[in-house]
C-alpha cells in the first residue's frame, strides 16, 4: 500500500455489530437542517403551513448542498435556527401526520434505458449526497468525473474510524443495493470499472459484497481488501492505497482518473432506482458506553438523536459526551434534539472511560512521532511552530493546505498539544486574511474606478468648456 | 493560547513526556551499574549529586522565569540531562566540578533558551564542554577499572592512541598498553556494551527511532574502516572506535535528544552521520580525549540548515 503514516487503533465496533440494523420509528416532529453536512445550505422552497408528502422537495440544491426532501407526510411547522451536527443552522421543522403518503407513486426507475447525463440529473433530483460524512452532492461529483473522463469509480467501504460501523452493517445487509448503486454510478460517471475498497477488519462485509458481486456477475466491479489503518477512509490516502496515485494538491481525485463515493451512497442510489424515492433515510451507528444497547439504526433524516438513543435502549445513566462522527474527527454536539443529517454517520455517546481526558499540554520536544503518524507526509511539529507564530511562509512551506485534520498527530503527541485544533485555527485565520485581502482589493478597485470616473468627468467638462469657449470665440469678431 | 477541549480528536494515546524521560533513565541503568562494577560506588554518588543539583537548578530557573514548577520538575527531562552528564565524566571528577557542569547545563544550556523544548544545544553536552575546557586535567583522566582508582588514574585509550601515534609507536605497542581491552578501551568497552544494551531497549520500546544511532555509528565506523584499510599503521579499527569513548552513549542517548536534533527522518540521517564523522575526525586529528560532545554541539548548530533542506515530500506535491 502506497500510504504513509496512519494509526492502528483498537476497534470498538463489535458491540453495535452484534445486532442487525434497527429501524427507528418516524418521530412526530422532524428537523431538516438545510446544511446536511457539506457546509452549505440548501434553499428552502416550502413555507410554514405547507403540506408535504414523503419525497416532496423542501430544499433545492445550491452549490455544495444537495436537494432535500421530506421523509414523512405532514405539515411544515416553521423554518428556524436549531442545533445541528455542525453547530447551529437554519432548519425546516415538519410535523409528521403519521400517514407516510408518498408525493409520487413508488415506481422503479428504468435506469438501463437512460443515458449517463439523464441519469446524473435523476441522481441530483434524488438528493443523493455523500453519506460517508461529507454530504457533498453525488451528482456533482459524478458529473466532474464524466467531464474529466475518470476511469475508476472507487467505492469507499474502508470505514477506518474505530467506533463507526454503519457502512459495515450496511454492506452486510444491503450488499446487493451497493452493487446496484455501483452499476448505476458507473453509467452516470462514464467510468470503466469500479473497485469496492474494504478494510480487512470487516470479513463479513467482504463476504456479503463478494456474494452480491457473484449474483450480479459484472466484470467491471472488483473488491479490494485493505489493511485496517486510520485514516484510510479519507479520500487522499484511499486513492493512494488503491491506485498508487496521489491526488494533486491543487486538484481533485478525477484529475488522477478516480471518483470516490461512499458505499452507503451507492446503496442509497441502488435503493433510489429500485423504488424511485429520493434519499430520506440513512444508517447511523449509535454507540459508546453511554448507550445501553449500541446498534446501527436506520433513521429518517431529521430524526432527533434522542430518538436514536431511545431505540437503542436509552442512556446507561453515566455522564456522556454526545459526539457526531467518530472519536478522532467527530464533533461535540448540543444534545438529544440534534437531528440526523445525510452526513451523520455516527452518534458516539462517550463516557470518560471511552475517551479519557488529555494530560496537561507540555512544550513540544520535537520527538517527531507526529510526523511518523501523519498520512499527508507533513511535519506537524514544524507546522505547529509556524501556526504558533502565524508565519505565513512557514505554513505554506510545511503544507498547511495538505492537512486533512485527521487528528493522528494529536493522538500520538506525548506533549498533549492540540495540534489539529491549532491547524484548523490557522486555516481559519488564513481564510479570514484572504477575505480581508479580497475586500481590500475590491475597495482599491472601486476607489481607482471612482478616481478614473472623476478624471473622465473633469476631462469631459474641460472639453465642453473649451468647446463652448471656441464657439463663443467663433462668434467673436475679434478673431484674426 | 486557549485550549478548546471539545475540539476533535477526542481520543489520544496517552503518551507523555515524563514517560519518555523515565524510560530513558531506566535505559541508563546498565551504564551506571557497569560504572559501579568497574569503579566502585563513586559513580552512584556523582549521579545522585548531579540529580539533586539539576532539580535545584530547574526549580531556581522556573522560579526566575515565573513558571509553575509542577509539570516541569516532574517531567524528568532535567534528570536525564543530569544523568547523561554524570555518566559522561570520569568518576574521579571532584563533586563541585560536576555540580558546576550540571548548573551550566540546566541554567544556560536549557533555561537561558526558554526551557524544555526550546534549547538549540544538547544541555548535557554544553555542561560537558564547559567542564572539559575548564578542568582539562580532571576531565581527561579515567581510573583503571577494578584497581585502586585514586592511585591509578591515567590517560584514556583514545588519548593514549593519539599520543602513541604522534610519538611513532606501532599499533601493536600502543594496544599492548594497560588502557586497552579486548575491542576498545579497557573498561570503556564494557560501558559501551552497557550503553548499547540500554539503547537497544529504547529502540524496542520506540522511545528513540533508529535513524540517528545507526547514522552516527556508520559515520564513525565507515571512515575508520576506510582509513584503516589504506593506512593500518596510523589508524585504529572501526571496532575500536565503536567500543571506545562515549560512542554508544552518544549514539543512543546524547545524539538522540529530540529537542536539539534534526526533526525529519531523513534529516536525522544527515544529523547522525555528521555527528559520527565529526567524532571520528576530532578523535583522529583533534586535541581532545573524545569528540562526541563537540560533534554533537557542532551538529546542533547545523540543525536549522538540515531541517530546511530535508522537509519530506507532502502528499499530492511533487518532490521539491
Amino acid at each position: 500500500m502506497n500510504v504513509r503514516g496512519g494509526l492502528q487503533l483498537k476497534s470498538h465496533k463489535s458491540r453495535p455489530l452484534e445486532r442487525p440494523i434497527r429501524v427507528v420509528p418516524a418521530p412526530a416532529t422532524l428537523v431538516l437542517a438545510l446544511d446536511q453536512g457539506s457546509g452549505e445550505d440548501a434553499v428552502a422552497v416550502v413555507r410554514p403551513g405547507d403540506p408535504v408528502h414523503v419525497g416532496t422537495l423542501v430544499g433545492s440544491a445550491a452549490g455544495a448542498a444537495a436537494a432535500l426532501h421530506s421523509p414523512v407526510s405532514g405539515t411544515v411547522r416553521e423554518i428556524t435556527v436549531r442545533p445541528t451536527p455542525r453547530g447551529v443552522g437554519p432548519c425546516i421543522v415538519i410535523d409528521n401526520d403519521g400517514r407516510d403518503e408518498p408525493a409520487t407513486p413508488v415506481l422503479p426507475l428504468d435506469w438501463h434505458a437512460l443515458d449517463g447525463t439523464t441519469l446524473l440529473e435523476r441522481i441530483a433530483t434524488a438528493g443523493a449526497a455523500g453519506l460517508g460524512g461529507a454530504a457533498f452532492p453525488t451528482a456533482a461529483k459524478l458529473a466532474l468525473a464524466r467531464t474529466t473522463g475518470a476511469e475508476l469509480l472507487l467505492l469507499n467501504g474502508a470505514e477506518c474510524e474505530p467506533w463507526i460501523c454503519c457502512d459495515d452493517a450496511l454492506m452486510r445487509e444491503h450488499a446487493a443495493d451497493v452493487v446496484l448503486g455501483a452499476q448505476v454510478m458507473l453509467t452516470a460517471a462514464g467510468a470503466r470499472h469500479c473497485v469496492i475498497a474494504i478494510e480487512d477488519d470487516k470479513p463479513l462485509a467482504v463476504a456479503a459484497v463478494e456474494s452480491a458481486l457473484g449474483t450480479a456477475s459484472d466484470a467491471r466491479i472488483a473488491i479490494r481488501v485493505l489493511r485496517a489503518l486510520f485514516p484510510l477512509g479519507a479520500e487522499g490516502p484511499l486513492v493512494a492505497a488503491v491506485t498508487g496515485r496521489e491526488v494533486p494538491h491543487d486538484g481533485l481525485p478525477p484529475h488522477v482518473g478516480v471518483v470516490c463515493q461512499n458505499v452507503g451512497t451507492a446503496a442509497a442510489i441502488g435503493r433510489f432506482v429500485r423504488d424511485g424515492q429520493p434519499v430520506t433515510r440513512r444508517v447511523v451507528t449509535v454507540t459508546g458506553s453511554g448507550v445501553r444497547e449500541p446498534a446501527n439504526v436506520e433513521a429518517r433524516i431529521g430524526t432527533p438523536i434522542g430518538d436514536l438513543v431511545a431505540a437503542c435502549g436509552g442512556y446507561t445513566g453515566t455522564d456522556v459526551r454526545p459526539i457526531a462522527g467518530g472519536s478522532l474527527t467527530g464533533r461535540l454536539v448540543a444534545g438529544d434534539e440534534v437531528p440526523v443529517t445525510k452526513g451523520l454517520n455516527c452518534v458516539l455517546l462517550a463516557t470518560v472511560a471511552d475517551l479519557p481526558a488529555r494530560g496537561p499540554e507540555m512544550p513540544c520536544i520535537r520527538c517527531g512521532d507526529c510526523a511518523s503518524a501523519c498520512p499527508a507526509g507533513l511535519l506537524p511539529q514544524q507546522l505547529y511552530v509556524a501556526a504558533r507564530t502565524d508565519d505565513a511562509d512557514g505554513l505554506e512551506r510545511f503544507g498547511l493546505g495538505a492537512c486533512i485534520e485527521c487528528g493522528c498527530c494529536d493522538y500520538v503527541c506525548p506533549s498533549a498539544i492540540p495540534l489539529t485544533a491549532r491547524f484548523r485555527a490557522a486555516r481559519e485565520r488564513q481564510h479570514l486574511q484572504a477575505l480581508e485581502r479580497r475586500r481590500a482589493l475590491e475597495a482599491k478597485v472601486r476607489y481607482e474606478r471612482h478616481q478614473h470616473r472623476l478624471a473622465e468627468q473633469a476631462e469631459a467638462e474641460r472639453r465642453a468648456f473649451d468647446e463652448a469657449r471656441r464657439r463663443a470665440g467663433g462668434q467673436d469678431s475679434g478673431q484674426p | 493560547m486557549v485550549t478548546n477541549t471539545s475540539a476533535p480528536p477526542h481520543v489520544v494515546a496517552g503518551f507523555s513526556v515524563p514517560r519518555v524521560m523515565y524510560q530513558v533513565l531506566l535505559a541508563l541503568v546498565p551504564v551506571l551499574a557497569t560504572q559501579v562494577y568497574l569503579f566502585g560506588l563513586r559513580p552512584l554518588l556523582l549521579a545522585a549529586m548531579a540529580g539533586v543539583t539539576a532539580l535545584a537548578c530547574e526549580a531556581l530557573a522556573l522560579r526566575l522565569r515565573q513558571r509553575s514548577p509542577q509539570p516541569f520538575l516532574r517531567d524528568g527531562s532535567v534528570l536525564v540531562t543530569a544523568a547523561l552528564l554524570a555518566l559522561a565524566v570520569p568518576p574521579t571528577l571532584p563533586q563541585w566540578q560536576l555540580a558546576l557542569g550540571v548548573a551550566t547545563a540546566v541554567l544556560i544550556g536549557k533555561h537561558a533558551y526558554g526551557g524544555l523544548g526550546q534549547n538549540p544545544f544538547n544541555p548535557a553536552m554544553v555542561g560537558y564542554a564547559v567542564l572539559l575546557v575548564s578542568f582539562p586535567l580532571e576531565m581527561t583522566r579515567w581510573p583503571a577499572p577494578g584497581g585502586e582508582w585514586d592511585a591509578m588514574t591515567g590517560a584514556t585509550a583514545l588519548d593514549t592512541l593519539r599520543t602513541g601515534l604522534r610519538q611513532s609507536y606501532t599499533m601493536q605497542e600502543i594496544f599492548a598498553g594497560p588502557a586497552f581491552g579486548h575491542m576498545g578501551a579497557a573498561g570503556g568497552e564494557w560501558l559501551n556494551l552497557a550503553a548499547l544494551a540500554g539503547g537497544l531497549y529504547l529502540l524496542v520500546r520506540r522511545i528513540v527511532r533508529w535513524h540517528i544511532p545507526v547514522a552516527m555509528l556508520a559515520g564513525i565506523a565507515v571512515p575508520a574502516a576506510l582509513f584503516q584499510l589504506f593506512d593500518p599503521g596510523a589508524h585504529a579499527s572501526a571496532t575500536f572506535h565503536l567500543a571506545a569513548g562515549a560512542t554508544m552513549l552518544g549514539a543512543f542517548f546524547i545524539a538522540t535528544d529530540p529537542v536539539s536534533a534534526a526533526t525529519s527522518d531523513r534529516g536525522r540521517l544527515f544529523y547522525g552521520a555528521g555527528i559520527g564523522l565529526l567524532t571520528w575526525i576530532i578523535r583522529t586529528w583533534g586535541g581532545f580525549p573524545d569528540g562526541v560532545a563537540f560533534a554533537v554541539l557542532i551538529m546542533n548548530l547545523a540543525v536549522p540548515l538540515i531541517d530546511r533542506y530535508t522537509v519530506p515530500r507532502i502528499y499530492g506535491h511533487a518532490r521539491q
